[in-house]
Formats: structure tokens, sequence, C-alpha cells
């Protein structure tokens, strides 16, 4: 039988691969749909891409999704400019290989005034950094819609997040005001300047996100696996000490070590592991015996256990 | 496939699931649950239970917990409300206001719960996490027995389609582990289930507290009970067994990355599909052969309901997104007018005769909706009611389209069988809605029995509404017209039918 599809111009054939366990087939046949289905109600759609495993992951199924044409969408980067150097690479491999729109926005005011996670505390550099930065953006872009990785097993105030969460035209979010979800009928009628930021990975956990890399292969940045790495200990975190903005306190030292991180995200902010598991299989087997959940690794949501639902209510994605 | 029970049902405790198992059927997709219980009950206790006894619960986030709480309970667990209540708000009422939706897992399976808060004010919040369960867990203090409560939580799970029951006899230590208790509780539970259509019922003692027969089996606590804990009846049920039907395609979008290509993208709704097939597009009504089923991982020869898949016609057919591609045997009905029952979700309720969105799959259409029955959650019972629907109520309705709509029943199809409306005012959700019926054109009338035998009836309203309730009537409603008068002017219509024969 011809194959139409190989007649058309393809730029990454996709390889065959065995069938995937139901569990995770489910998960991504729901996570298609919900692509599906923004990217033809919406005008503007984007995607944002924090370069992390989940956004790997979100890339991946929104690359089926699509299949075979190309992303309906850009991708949007908020690059607060303390990233690690290593995802920043990535990002930019990754965008050439699959042919990716990418979008990279700085909040300009923020660096022009050196805002910093070292100078002005993690609160509110995360503030002006991140949340303001991705306003600008959105903004600036017109979005009316933007994906995000967020998944509903992360942290207590993401369990009653729907799959299209409504934002105000300031960006707002009230979780006393959601709409209501039922079976996968999405409502996506918005005015002009309201929006919704929906969530594709909202029914995965952490181990279904690392079980799917794994099943398709799905390529990470390399700090997701254990190396021998510099690092400092500050305030009960391991900090990867590679970038020269890094300024030792009294008393900090470099240490080696066999480390590798849970999430991504400001080096300055975000803690390491010790772990010697340096391949995925390794990775995963250490997943399945962890009792400390992942959001651990980050400074900004610690401070108490509702920060969270207070940085989403002000914008923070 | 669904593995539907039909052997007699004698016990209080029924076990399909195991059966299924027996046969070598184990679903491994992740199963999809509602829990529902009135305050007190221990809910939370359960699903903290769940989470915790499966690993779910991860160290910080107990750390968390015992920080913001100082609390633990007898046995030295964290306080498990705290954990199920994620918002600020809700934590500082103390209730939980929303659904919140919980994960965890075993070797054999995962779980996604629905956790919806019990008053009556939140019936919506509770039909918005049945609306995806599989099946429903329901709570009961075994003080206290079957309440209005759990009856209500019971008939709204099987109007969603929920097919699956748990009855979780919750608190069996303070009653000393009483057989002959559980035995009566699940005994009346049974009968009013069965009453409601669902016939997959397990009943359960447990001791949430205390852990007994949730995760673990409580063979020294109760060494009467040999059914399975919770869990296992969870590793065994069915998930989305709502399908029955032909094959159904609501197209979300058209995929033309080039010229030689044309490809149209959705998830499967029902029933399945293999290249040369042919197939029908509506409500247009076109027909075409099935060319290709494409997904990124390779050009598949066959796709079943639950797959996201791009189906190429072997023709140029006009498809565009919001149409259904169906198989030609076993098509969903078209028409302007259908017969549904609905969930206000809103303060504002469902004004009758206000043109409403409706959205169905991937189609969105004007409606505009008609109540003329409202259930009584005290009692179960349908009352008539022409007027707004407020929120939380749940009603008969009638819808007219403008232009053709195409569902199948819910009960047959979860999918193309479900909509809900939006305001075209504010553009929120309003209501959730389940197709129960075509009406025929001619105002009711079916229009192949024109000459058929006829019986026109005059009768107290009251004794109307309980006809129109039964399933007999509700299974034939196409074939009726019913016009609602006064007494008078339904003496005088007689009068002058009489004089005309
Ligand atoms: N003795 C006993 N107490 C229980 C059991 N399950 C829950 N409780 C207690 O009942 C009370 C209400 O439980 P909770 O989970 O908060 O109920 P909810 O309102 O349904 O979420 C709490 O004090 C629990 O400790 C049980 O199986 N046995």
């Amino acid at each position: 039988m011809p194959l139409s599809v190989q007649e058309t111009e393809i730029k990454n054939p996709p390889v065959s691969r065995p069938p995937l366990d139901p569990h995770l087939k489910a998960l991504e046949n729901e996570a298609i749909h919900i692509f599906r289905e923004v990217a033809a109600e919406f005008e503007n759609p984007v995607m944002l891409y924090s370069i992390g495993k989940d956004s790997s992951v979100l890339l991946h199924l929104a690359r089926k999704a699509f299949f075979p044409g190309r992303l309906p969408f850009p991708l949007l980067h908020i690059d607060t400019t303390w990233k690690f150097k290593e995802m920043i690479e990535f990002r930019d491999q990754i965008a050439e290989k699959y042919d990716l729109d990418l979008v990279v926005h700085t909040n300009r005011r923020g660096r022009d005034e050196n805002i910093t996670p070292f100078t002005h505390g993690s609160a509110f550099y995360t503030d002006v950094m991140k949340t303001e930065a991705l306003r600008q953006a959105l903004d600036a872009g017109g979005y009316d819609a933007a994906f995000g990785g967020a998944r509903r097993d992360e942290e207590a105030s993401r369990a009653k997040e729907r799959i299209y969460s409504f934002r105000t035209p300031d960006h707002k979010w009230d979780p006393r005001n959601q709409r209501p979800e039922l079976w996968n009928v999405y409502n996506g009628m918005v005015r002009k300047g309201e929006s919704v930021r929906a969530f594709p990975l909202s029914n995965w956990t952490e181990v279904d996100i690392w079980r799917y890399i794994q099943a398709e292969d799905i390529p990470l940045v390399p700090l997701y696996y254990a190396a021998e790495r510099p690092y400092v200990e500050r305030d009960g975190m391991m900090i990867l000490a590679a970038d020269p903005r890094l300024e030792l306190q009294p008393g900090e030292e470099v240490k080696h070590g066999s480390i590798r991180f849970r999430t991504l995200g400001c080096f300055p902010l975000t803690g390491a592991i010790r772990s010697t598991a340096s391949t995925l299989d390794e990775v995963i087997s250490e997943l399945e015996i962890a009792t400390v959940s992942e959001r651990q690794g980050r400074a900004i949501d610690r401070d108490q256990s509702g920060s969270m639902e207070k940085k989403k209510r002000e914008g923070y994605f | 496939m669904s593995a539907t029970a039909t052997s007699t049902v004698s016990s209080a405790t029924i076990l399909p699931f195991v059966e299924a198992a027996a046969r070598g059927q184990r679903d491994t997709r992740p199963l999809r649950l509602i829990t529902c219980g009135s305050v007190d009950d221990g809910k939370s206790t359960l699903i903290g239970r769940l989470l915790w006894d499966t690993k779910a619960v991860k160290e910080d986030q107990a750390a968390t917990l015992a920080r913001d709480s100082g609390k633990q309970n007898d046995l030295g667990l964290p306080d498990f409300a705290l954990l199920l209540d994620g918002l600020q708000a809700e934590r500082e009422q103390g209730i939980t206001i929303d659904v919140a939706y919980r994960y965890f897992a075993t070797d054999r399976r995962s779980f996604i719960v629905a956790d919806t808060p019990g008053h009556e004010q939140y019936t919506r919040n509770m039909a918005t996490g049945a609306s995806t369960a599989d099946l429903a867990v329901l709570l009961a203090d075994a003080r206290a027995g079957i309440l209005e409560q759990t009856r209500r939580h019971a008939t709204i799970a099987a109007l969603m389609g929920i097919k699956q029951f748990v009855l979780a006899v919750n608190k069996v230590d303070l009653v000393n582990y009483d057989k002959a208790i559980f035995e009566k509780i699940s005994h009346e539970f049974r009968e009013f289930a069965l009453a409601l259509g669902v016939r997959q019922i397990t009943a359960i003692p447990m001791s949430a507290l205390k852990g007994e027969n949730v995760v673990t089996a409580a063979t020294s606590a109760m060494p009467w009970y040999d059914g399975p804990t919770l869990i296992e009846t969870l590793e065994l049920a069915t998930a989305r067994s709502g399908q029955t039907g032909g094959f159904r395609l609501p197209v979300q979008r058209v995929s033309r990355p080039g010229e030689s290509f044309r490809g149209y993208q959705g998830t499967v709704a029902g029933g399945s599909i293999k290249p040369g097939d042919s197939v029908v597009v509506l409500p247009a009504g076109t027909v075409a052969n099935v060319k290709q089923i494409v997904t990124f991982d390779l050009v598949r020869n066959a796709a079943v309901s639950g797959d996201a898949i791009t189906l190429v016609l072997d023709r140029n057919v006009d498809v565009s997104r919001g149409d259904l591609i169906v198989s030609i045997e076993g098509q969903p009905m078209t028409g302007k007018a259908f017969d549904a029952q609905i969930v206000a979700l809103q303060p504002g309720g469902i004004e009758p005769g206000k043109r409403y969105w409706l959205k169905t799959g991937s189609r969105r259409q004007r409606v505009s909706v008609e109540p003329w029955s409202q259930l009584e959650l005290k009692t179960g019972a349908w009352a008539a009611h022409a007027g707004a629907l407020a929120m939380n109520a749940i009603g008969k309705v009638r819808l007219s389209f403008e232009e053709q709509a195409v569902f199948d029943t819910y009960e047959q199809n979860r999918t193309t069988g479900a909509f809900i409306l939006i305001d075209p005012d504010t553009l929120n959700t309003v209501a959730g809605g389940m197709i129960t019926a075509r009406r025929g054109e001619l105002g009711g009338l079916y229009r192949g029995d024109a000459d058929g035998q006829r019986v026109v009836l005059s009768l107290p309203a009251d004794l109307a509404e309980q006809l129109m309730a039964s399933d007999l009537f509700a299974s034939r409603r196409d074939e009726t017209e019913i016009r609602r008068m006064t007494a008078h002017e339904a003496t005088e219509l007689f009068a002058n039918a009489g004089s005309d024969i």
C-alpha cells in the first residue's frame, strides 16, 4: 500500500518502537486530545517550554499530536539568564533538530536593574524574572492559550487545577471560581484579553513522566543524570558550582561528588541530590524507591505550604 | 471490552470484578474513581490511608503537614484532611469545596481519584467528578448506616453513568466488627443500587483509620469477611465500559501539512476502524472509505476507542472540525430535537428558552433548553417542573437546535452522548448534560406510523409525570406527544374531539 504520509516533507521521520503499555497509552491519548483541541479552538496558542523533563515530554506529545504536520504554534522560553548553561545549549539543539519556532524572552527591566537571586532574594527575583517576564511575553505575543507542563500531583494547590485553567486579562487565577470541567469536553470560549493555560500532563505523575521518557526515548538535559560535578552547600541545598557568577561565601567551599537534579530551574535556586543514577534505568529505579517529592529541590515552594497557590494567583505558572 | 456481570446476585457482597480477572482480562488502564461520603464518614481518612499505604505521600509532604498542623492522630499518622485540602480558602473554612484529583498506584495498576465534597450544595462538584469516573466508592458510617446523603450520592453517580459501586462500610471498629450490622447495611444498599440499575456492587467492611480492608486485609479483626480489600476491588475493576455501538470519530482538526496529505485528527470515541472500512461523515451524510490510519509511531492497521489518530479517506470529501465520522452500521441519531438530563452548575441556573452554546465532542452549536421535570434529590423521584433549574438541580429537558445535531444516547456512548452548556453572556460552563433520546419531528409524533393506532389520554399532571419518569416511557419517548394545559382546556379539547368523531 502506498504511504502517502511519506510523500509530505517530514523533517524528522519517526522510528518504530514497541507499543506503549495501556496506562501510558491512555495518558498519551488524553494529552494529544488536549493539544489538538486547544490548537483548533484558540486563535493564537503558545507552548511554554522550560527545557526540563516535563517540557521535553510535552514537546514530544505535541509533535505526535500534529504529525505529520509541524507544530501549529511557537514555543516560549522565559530566560531568566540564570538557567544552567546545559539547559540553554539543549534548548537550541532541540529547536534546530525539530524545526521549532522558538521565542525567548527575558525581562529587560529586571536585567537592567540587575535583579539576581543572590542580591534580591528568591521570592522577589522569581516574581520579576519569571512571573513578570511571563506576563510581558504573553501580552507581547497576544497569546490566548498557553500550554504548560504542570501536573496535579506536584503540589497540593495544583490538585484542583483544571485542564483548561482560565486566566483573567491580568493573568490571575481564581481558585474559587474555576469553570467546571466535565468528561473531556473543554470550554475554550474566552473574551479578548482573557486566556487559558492548558495542561496536557495534568493526570501524569512523576513516575509516569520517567517511564514515558524511557519508552519513547526522549532526549533530556544531561543534568538529570548523575555525574561527578562541583557543588557548594548553601541553606541545606547543593548548588552547582559551574557558573562564575556564583560567589563563595565565608566558610563555603567547592566540593565534588556524584550528583544529579530531579527538576531544573535557575541554578542558584535548584538543589541537586546525591545519586549515582547515571542512566535512565537507574534514575527510574532510584525514583521508585524515593520517598521525597520532587519539588523539594526547589527553594520557591518551601516558604510555607500555601506558597505555590499564592504564586499562581499572582500569575506564576 | 466490557465485563458485564449477569450472574445472579444473591449475597450482600458481589464480586463481579474478581470474575473478570479470573477470565484473565485484567485491565491495566488507569482506573478513575470518585469518592463520596457525608461529612465525618471518614472520606479524608480513607483517601489519606490509600495514599499513605501505597506510598504516594512523600516524606517532605508529610513533614510539611506535621509542621502546619502540629497534629497527629492516635496512630501517629498525619492529619490526612490537611494533606488533601489543597487550597488556602478551604483550609480557612475547614471544608472541601471543589473537586481535587489524587494519584496513587500499586504494582498492578494506577488510580485517579476525584475527591468531591458531600453536601447537597456541592451536587455540581460531585457530578463533575463523576463524569469521568469508572467507579464510585460510597462511604457509610457503620453506626449510622445508609443515609439520605448516601442515596443521593448513589443516584447522582448512577445518573452520570457509573456502573460499578463500592460501598465502604467504614468505622466497623466502632461497632465491634459486627457482621450482622455490616450485612444489614450492605443489603439495604444493594437493594437501592439495583433499583438504580447498577449491578456491579461490592460492599466492604472497613476501618479507614486503622487501615483494615483498605490496602491490607483484616483477617484477625474480621475473620467472617472473606471478600476483597478495597484496593483489590479497585485493581480488578473495569475502566471505561460505557461504549457500545459503531465507530465514532469527532473531528478535532484537519491536518494539511502539504498538498498531498489531508488527514482528520481526533480521538476515537467508540468502536474500531481499519483501512478499507466505509464511513459516513455526519451531519452531511457523505460516504467514503478509510485509506489509512496515521499516528506518529507507524501507519496502523486498526484503531480502537480511546486512540488519538489521524484518519485519511480515499476521496476528497468535505470534512471540517465538529463533524463526526462514523461507521455505516449503527449510526448515531441525527435531528434538531433531543431529550436530555442536565445538571445545573452555576448560581444563575438554567433558564427556559434561553439560547445557549452546546459543546459535544469537538462540535459547538446553538441550542435552546426547555426543562420539564426535576429530580427530587431527597427521594430520588422525578417531579414535573417547567421553570428554571437552579444551581445543583438535575432536570430533564428538551433541546431544540437551529441546525442538525448528532448524538448517541449517553447510555450507549459516554462521549457522543455527553455535552456541556455554555452561557453566551458569561462564557462560563453552566450545565453538564446527557442525551436520553431523540425527539421525532412533527412535534413528537413518530414520523413512520401516521396510519397506526394512537391513544390520547388526559391525566392529572402528577400522574403523567410518574408515567413519563418510567423507563418504559423514556425508552419510547420519541413516539409520544405531550401538551400541557389546564383541566378546563382539556375538558374542552375532549368535548371538541368527541364532536368530531
Ligand atoms: N474509629 C474510627 N474512626 C474513624 C474511621 N475513619 C475515620 N474516622 C474518624 O472520623 C472522623 C472524621 O473523619 P474524616 O476523614 O475527617 O471525615 P470526612 O469528613 O468524611 O473527610 C475523624 O475523627 C476520623 O479520625 C474509622 O474507620 N474508625
